[in-house]
C-alpha cells in the first residue's frame, strides 16, 4: 500500500513537471507583459523592473529559475499585487474556494447517493421517475443559469438570504452558492448511484443475503451500497475539476473572495507567477484526488490489488 | 425479363443501422428532441433574416421594453436591441461553435485514439500519457490560457474548445480499437497485404462509428456549455456579437430591472442542452441496446 502510494507520487512528479512546462511557455507566448500600463514606462525604468523580477534573462534561464523556485517551495512574488507573494494570495483566498467546494461535494455525495438508492429501490416507480427527471434537469441547467435565477427569486424578491458577499463564511451567505455548486453534482451522482445499485441488486450475493433472511435495510446498506458506489469513487477526480469550473462562475456571481477571480484576471493581466501558482495548486489537487480515489476504490473492492 | 423478378429494394435485409433507426424513432423523448432541435436550428439560421431588426440595431427610444410591447416579442435590452433577434443570433453562434468544435475534437480524437490503439506498445503508452497529462489540467484553465494567449476571436474558441474536448473521444476510440484490432476481418485485411494506415482508415475507423456518433451528440452540448462559461467570464464571443452565454451574462446583470433578459436566453439554453442530451441517450440505447 505504502509502496503503491510512493510509486503513484513518483509518477505524479513528471506529470506536474509537464503541466508546469506547458503552462509556462503558453503564458509567455502570449503578447503583452505584466508591466504594460496606459502610460509607457521609460526604457530605463522598464529595464529596472524587469531586472528586479529576473525577467531580463533569456526565457529558458527564467524557466530554470522558476523550476528551481518551485522545487524549493517558493512560488515567487505576484507581478501585479506589489506587496504580495503568490503564497500570500493562495493562503488568503484558497480557503474560501476550498470551503465552498468541499461543502458542495459533501452535500452532493450525501444527497446524490440517497436519491440514487431510493430511485433504484423503486425502479420504474414514481419516486424513480421524479428523481431521474430532476437529475436530467440538474445536468442540463448550467450553474450560470441557476445562480442568477436563485438570487433573483430567493434573495432579491423574497429577501430570505443575502444576495452576495462572503461575510467570513457565515451560514446564510454559504447557502445559495453551495446549493448552486452542488445541484449538478447531485444530479450526476444520483444517476451513477442508481445505475450501480440496480446492477448490484441483481447480483448473486445479494440473493444469498436475502435467502439468509437478512433484513432488506441491512442488505442495502451493508452489502449492496458498498459495491454500488464504486463507479462514484472514480468520478471523484472529474467531479472536482467540475467544481473548479463551477466555482469560477459562482464566485463571480456571488462576489466571493475565492481564488476564482484571480484565475481570469491574472491571466488577462499577464501576472505570470500568480497564474502558474494556481496551475500548480489545481493540477496537484487533481492528482492527489485521483490517488485518493484509487485508494478508496481498493478499500471498497477487495478484488482490486494495488500494484 | 419476366414479371416475377422482384425489385432489389424489396428484398433488402434490415441492416444494423435500420434497426437502430427504428429503435430511435420509437423513443419518444429522442424523437421529440430531434424535432425541437430541428426547429431551433431552422429558427437560428433563418430567423434573423426575417426580422425587421438587426441583432446590433440600437433603438434609443425603445429601451427596456417588456415582452410583447410595441411588437417586440421578447422585449428589448438596455440599448433598445431586440431580444428575439439577439437570441436567435446567439443561438446560431452557440450551435455553430458546438458543431465546429465537436468536429475538431472528432478529427483529433478519432485519429489519436485509433493510432494509439492499433499501433499499441510504447507508442500507445506515450500517446495515452499525453492524454492523461492534459486531463490533469483543469480544463477551463487551459481554455482560458489559450484565449488569453491568442486573443479571443471566434475561430480560436472553436479550436480551443475542440482541442480540449478530444481527450475523452480519444479514450473511447482507443478502447474500441483495442477490441476491433483482433477481429477476423482485420486479420484478413492484414493477410491480404493492406498496410497499417489502410487498415486504420478503411477497417477500424468505419467500425467505430456507433460509439463515436453517440459521443458526438453528447459533446455538442458540452461544447455549447463550455463556450457559454467562457462568454460568461468575458472571454468568449465579444460584443455586440451574441451567444447564449453572453446573453445570459448580460441578463444576469440586469435581472432586477428586466428579468426577461435573463429568463428567455436561459430557457433557450436549457432547451438546447436537454434536447442534445435526450438525443444522445436515445442514440446510445438505439445503437447499443445491451447498454440499456
Amino acid at each position: 500500500m505504502l509502496r503503491f502510494i510512493g510509486r503513484r507520487l513518483l509518477v505524479a512528479i513528471p506529470t506536474l513537471f509537464l503541466v508546469i512546462t506547458a503552462a509556462f511557455f503558453m503564458m509567455r507566448a502570449a503578447p503583452g507583459s505584466p508591466f504594460d500600463m496606459d502610460r509607457k514606462l521609460l526604457p530605463e525604468i522598464e529595464a529596472n523592473v524587469l531586472a528586479q523580477f529576473g525577467m531580463n534573462k533569456p526565457l529558458h534561464e527564467q524557466y530554470v529559475d522558476y523550476l528551481a523556485g518551485v522545487a524549493r517551495g517558493d512560488l515567487g512574488p505576484s507581478l501585479k499585487y506589489r506587496d504580495k507573494s503568490v503564497a500570500d494570495i493562495l493562503k488568503e483566498n484558497y480557503p474560501v474556494s476550498l470551503k465552498l467546494g468541499l461543502s458542495a461535494i459533501g452535500i452532493a455525495a450525501v444527497m446524490g447517493v440517497s436519491l440514487g438508492v431510493i430511485a433504484a429501490l423503486r425502479q420504474n416507480g414514481t419516486a424513480d421517475h421524479v428523481v431521474m427527471g430532476v437529475a436530467i434537469l440538474g445536468v442540463c441547467i448550467p450553474t450560470f443559469v441557476t445562480a442568477p435565477l436563485l438570487v433573483l427569486g430567493i434573495a432579491s424578491k423574497l429577501g430570505w438570504l443575502p444576495t452576495a458577499g462572503w461575510n467570513d463564511g457565515a451560514l446564510a451567505n454559504m447557502v445559495l452558492p453551495v446549493t448552486v455548486l452542488a445541484l449538478p453534482q447531485i444530479a450526476i451522482i444520483s444517476r451513477l448511484t442508481r445505475a450501480g445499485m440496480i446492477e448490484v441488486l441483481h447480483a448473486n450475493y445479494i440473493r444469498t443475503a436475502r435467502a439468509k433472511g437478512l433484513p432488506e435495510g441491512l442488505i442495502v446498506r451493508k452489502h449492496a451500497l458498498r459495491a454500488a458506489i464504486l463507479p462514484l469513487v472514480s468520478y471523484l477526480g472529474p467531479a472536482c475539476a467540475g467544481l473548479i469550473t463551477g466555482s469560477l462562475v459562482v464566485e463571480k456571481i456571488f462576489n466571493l473572495p475565492g481564488l476564482g477571480k484571480f484565475f481570469v484576471i491574472s491571466a488577462l493581466q499577464r501576472d505570470y507567477t500568480v497564474v502558474m501558482g494556481m496551475v500548480i495548486v489545481y493540477a496537484a489537487l487533481i492528482l492527489v484526488l485521483n490517488l485518493i480515489a484509487d485508494l478508496l476504490y481498493a478499500a471498497l473492492d477487495p478484488r482490486v490489488r494495488l500494484s | 425479363m419476366s414479371d416475377a423478378v422482384v425489385p432489389l429494394s424489396a428484398v433488402r435485409g434490415r441492416s444494423l443501422w435500420d434497426d437502430a433507426l427504428r429503435r430511435l424513432l420509437r423513443n419518444r423523448a429522442a424523437t421529440a428532441s430531434l424535432a425541437v432541435l430541428g426547429f431551433l436550428i431552422v429558427a437560428a439560421v433563418f430567423g434573423p433574416m426575417l426580422s425587421p431588426y438587426a441583432y446590433d440595431q440600437v433603438d434609443k427610444a425603445g429601451v427596456w421594453l417588456p415582452p410583447l410591447a410595441e411588437g417586440r416579442v421578447m422585449g428589448t435590452d438596455a440599448l433598445g436591441r431586440d431580444l428575439l433577434v439577439r437570441l436567435l443570433t446567439g443561438l446560431r453562434v452557440s450551435l455553430a461553435i458546438g458543431l465546429v468544435a465537436t468536429l475538431v475534437s472528432l478529427v483529433i480524437g478519432v485519429a489519436w485514439g485509433a493510432v494509439a490503439g492499433y499501433v499499441g506498445g510504447k507508442v500507445d503508452e506515450a500517446m495515452m500519457r499525453v492524454v492523461d497529462v492534459l486531463y490533469s489540467l483543469p480544463f477551463i484553465f487551459f481554455v482560458i490560457l489559450l484565449t488569453v494567449t491568442f486573443g479571443s476571436n471566434i475561430v480560436l474558441i472553436f479550436v480551443a474548445i475542440g482541442a480540449v474536448e478530444w481527450l475523452t473521444m480519444s479514450r473511447i476510440v482507443r478502447g474500441q480499437t483495442l477490441t476491433l484490432k483482433n477481429k477476423e476481418f482485420v486479420e484478413a485485411a492484414r493477410a491480404a497485404g493492406l498496410g497499417r494506415g489502410g487498415i486504420i482508415l478503411r477497417h477500424i475507423v468505419p467500425n467505430l462509428l456507433g460509439p463515436v456518433v453517440v459521443y458526438v451528440t453528447l459533446t455538442i452540448p458540452a461544447v455549447i456549455l463550455a463556450e457559454s462559461f467562457l462568454s460568461f467570464l468575458g472571454l468568449g464571443v465579444q460584443p455586440p456579437m451574441a451567444s447564449l452565454g453572453t446573453l445570459i451574462a448580460g441578463g444576469a446583470q440586469d435581472m432586477e430591472l428586466a428579468p426577461w433578459l435573463l429568463i428567455f436566453p436561459s430557457l433557450a439554453m436549457v432547451a438546447t442542452l436537454m434536447c442534445f442530451n435526450f438525443l444522445g441517450d436515445g442514440l446510445r440505447d438505439a445503437i447499443d441496446p445491451k447498454d440499456r
